[in-house]
């Protein structure tokens, strides 16, 4: 019963410092959006966190996350943070647009506000709630009337900042973006971020979005990103977690298609205490693509969720769920992909594929499709598999003399290669090559800046068995 | 260089190898016959050291080393090969990476710095030369989505590319086209020498035309039932197993 009672009184003080701090987090809102924020919150105070009487959250328990005793940072930090030394990108011959959510604060060498030549604008969401009030009011306006659960309603109600990116019609934005969500606090730190991306017609953009810890303080991330896809707009969009064990990271991502939009998001979950992504793919024109794929990695007490809803609205579109992971020791693993297609979605085909390795017998892994298909001429499949290493392929590599150890890392490897060959920018894909076999050899630690480095010191990992093709 | 004493092993509480004597010396090539599910396999096995084949009693000596107290890999490494009668697939892992790998793995076990990849590729275009495989095999997975005879001729790419001491083909022979055995048969052969031993086991006298032994013995019931020279396998061919029976 006492971490319900913990849970209550999170609530409650959440609710005190809303009160006592309305000032401050309504400080760069307009009316509408302070508003939205009071609405938001009591919408949050009736549905509280999230927990196994909603279904989508049957496994995933975050009694232990929220017994916790966490600190709000409502102030921006005032003196302007030299992030140089923090943010250095090391993978070769990868130049990025690298800005920052430092402890939730958007920070950028850059600025908080910068138009590119290109026309892109990068900034902060406190600064856009300035420059492009109505998108970011619709976007207060959307989460607060869609909001599914308490944690929702929450960030719409707390949430001061994050990323912004205006990429107008017809631009190909050449460099890769790059935002780096770090937690880097002295006490345990309960944050909101916000971030909003909006690709025009024709457009192209790729992000890279990193969810870090820099210390192995407890801290509970709630993050919603909206992301636009105009007419014809091509998003890559990666994103990678790797923060602590005892760190939290709920993390909404919602996609919004028009026609002939391509998306591409693609996740890796390389270490966390808990982590939860809600993926939502709203197809809602006409020969779109949409590639969803996921890794994730987890060992010890760990645990990953990952929620997939694939929205199909409109004919001739095409989408892709590939989600693969390793569960080691007593990590828990779930996953469910919901595929809705609507009665005019015809044409629609859309797979999902979800399968998972359990390395020891207290590992877990939940694994679930939806499938909710109203239109008669479609193409939809799913699959799902849970199993062990294969112990023929073991003993067969070990005849041939490579250690047992390696012998296991080599189907771990071969088992996580399929989805980490789907990234397609090169210096990206190898660098994460490097991550996880570090991982699966259980060298990695959060230091390892998901594809920064903050120690300086990178060296590329060399296996005892060189897995790189020749 | 192999001496099998009294060796005795079960599956799962089953005996299958009954207190089985063989000895296998430099130089010789062995074949072992026997009807189905005598226990053939299960004597490969037992001897690359697959731990789910239980030896229960006796012992089995590898160049005057205890064989039974190495894991497989330290077998391979110090120079045993088994061709296996079903080879595994191994989606994911890429045939060149496989072999370079284990290539250096056993290298290490020996002492021996990583093989140079000029020297490496060279064996590799040898070696499949050898056995009549290309590169759009090499290319893939291992064994994956390779025919019956693919995966056959694979196992003898691999004891060509791993240079073995001891090598034991466990039914390489079965299901391959009349080409392949000789492919099959030249690659054996080709390993034949003074230093090195190979164990056969097989169902048809046909390949033993390609690969002459030595010696030839009938397991039955988990023993040697019968050994002799390469006529006793034209005696088998003709009047089958059933006058061993007694
Ligand atoms: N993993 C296993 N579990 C249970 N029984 C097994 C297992 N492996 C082999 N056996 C049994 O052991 C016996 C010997 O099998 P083995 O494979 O050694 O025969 P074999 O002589 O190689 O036959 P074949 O000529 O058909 O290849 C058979 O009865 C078989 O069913
Ligand atoms: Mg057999």
């Amino acid at each position: 019963m006492e971490p319900i009672l913990k849970a209550l009184t999170l609530k409650e003080q959440l609710a005190e410092q809303f009160r006592v701090h309305r000032d401050i987090i309504c400080r760069n809102d307009t009316p509408f959006i302070s508003q939205a924020r009071e609405r938001s919150f009591h919408r949050f105070l009736e549905m509280g966190f999230p927990g196994d009487h909603m279904e989508r959250w049957r496994n995933t328990d975050l009694k232990r996350a929220l017994s916790v005793d966490y600190d709000l940072d409502v102030e921006a930090p005032a003196s302007k943070m030299d992030v140089s030394g923090i943010l250095r990108c090391n993978i070769p011959h990868f130049n990025t647009f690298l800005v920052s959510l430092y402890n939730g604060w958007y920070l950028s060498e850059n600025g908080a506000w910068i138009t590119r030549p290109d026309g892109i604008v990068i900034g902060s969401m406190a600064m856009a709630a300035k420059q492009y009030p109505h998108l970011v009011e619709e976007s207060f306006d959307r989460i607060e009337k869609t909001s599914r659960n308490g944690l929702e309603a929450l960030n719409n109600a707390l949430a001061q900042d994050g990323i912004f990116i205006y990429v107008p019609d017809n631009v190909n934005a050449g460099q890769t973006i790059q935002l780096v969500s770090m937690v880097d606090y002295t006490r345990n730190l309960f944050l909101q971020n916000r971030n909003l991306l909006v690709v025009g017609k024709n457009s192209r953009l790729t992000l890279v979005h990193c969810d870090d810890s820099l210390n192995h303080q407890p801290s509970f991330t709630n993050t919603i990103t909206e992301v636009f896809l105009g007419e014809g707009a091509v998003i890559d969009h990666y994103k990678l977690q790797n923060i602590n064990d005892k760190s939290t990271v709920i993390n909404t991502t919602l996609f919004h298609q028009a026609s002939n939009s391509r998306l591409s998001t693609h996740g890796t979950v390389l270490n966390g205490g808990l982590i939860r992504n809600d993926i939502y793919v709203d197809i809602d024109g006409e020969n779109c693509m949409a590639d969803i794929f996921g890794l994730y990695l987890v060992d010890k007490d760990q645990h990953v969720d990952n929620q997939v809803q694939v929205n199909h609205f409109q004919p001739n579109s095409v989408s892709n769920q590939l989600f693969k992971g390793i569960a080691d020791d007593r990590a828990r693993a779930v996953f469910n992909g919901y595929i809705h297609v609507h009665r005019n979605a015809q044409k629609t085909i859309a797979y999902q594929s979800n399968k998972n390795i359990l390395l020891t017998d207290k590992a877990t892994v939940n694994t679930k499709p939806f499938l909710e298909i109203y239109a008669d001429d479609v193409k939809c499949s799913h699959g799902a598999t849970v199993g062990q290493l294969d112990e023929e392929a073991l003993f067969y590599i070990r005849s041939r003399g490579i250690s047992y150890d390696n012998a296991r890392l080599l189907l771990m490897y071969a088992f996580a290669a399929e989805v980490i060959n789907k990234i397609t920018i090169e210096p990206l894909r190898l660098r994460m090559d490097d991550l996880v076999k570090k991982r699966l050899r259980g060298e990695l630690s959060i230091c390892d800046q998901c594809v920064l480095n903050c120690s300086a010191k990178e060296n590329t990992v060399s296996f005892d068995i060189d897995m790189s093709k020749i | 260089m192999l001496i099998i004493n009294d060796l005795n092993v079960s599956i799962q509480d089953k005996e299958i190898i009954s207190g089985l004597n063989l000895e296998v010396k430099a130089g010789e090539v062995h074949a072992i016959m026997g009807p189905n599910g005598t226990g053939k396999s299960t004597l490969a096995w037992a001897i690359a050291g697959n731990d789910a084949y239980t030896v229960t009693g006796g012992s089995i000596t590898y160049r005057g080393r205890d064989l039974l107290a190495l894991s497989p890999e330290e077998r391979a490494s110090e120079g045993l090969f088994l061709g296996f009668q079903y080879p595994v697939e191994i989606p994911g892992v890429s045939m060149t990476n496989f072999i370079r790998t284990a290539i250096n793995e056993q290298r290490k076990y020996r002492g021996l710095s990583p093989i140079a990849a000029p020297e490496f590729l060279a064996k590799m275009d040898e070696n499949k030369k050898l056995v009549g495989i290309d590169s759009k095999l090499t290319n893939r997975s291992v064994n994956e989505g390779f025919s019956g005879g693919e995966k056959k001729k694979n196992e003898i790419f691999q004891m060509a590319m791993l240079e073995p001491t001891l090598a034991i083909l466990d039914e390489t022979d079965s299901g391959l086209d009349i080409d392949a055995l000789k492919v099959v048969a030249n690659g054996v052969n080709r390993m034949r020498s003074k230093e090195n031993a190979i164990i056969v086991i097989t169902h048809y006298q046909r390949l033993l035309e390609y690969i002459v032994p030595d010696f030839v013995h009938v397991l039955y019931k988990g023993r040697i039932v019968k050994s002799g020279g390469k006529e006793l396998a034209l005696e088998l061919e003709e009047k089958g197993y059933a006058w061993l029976k007694n």
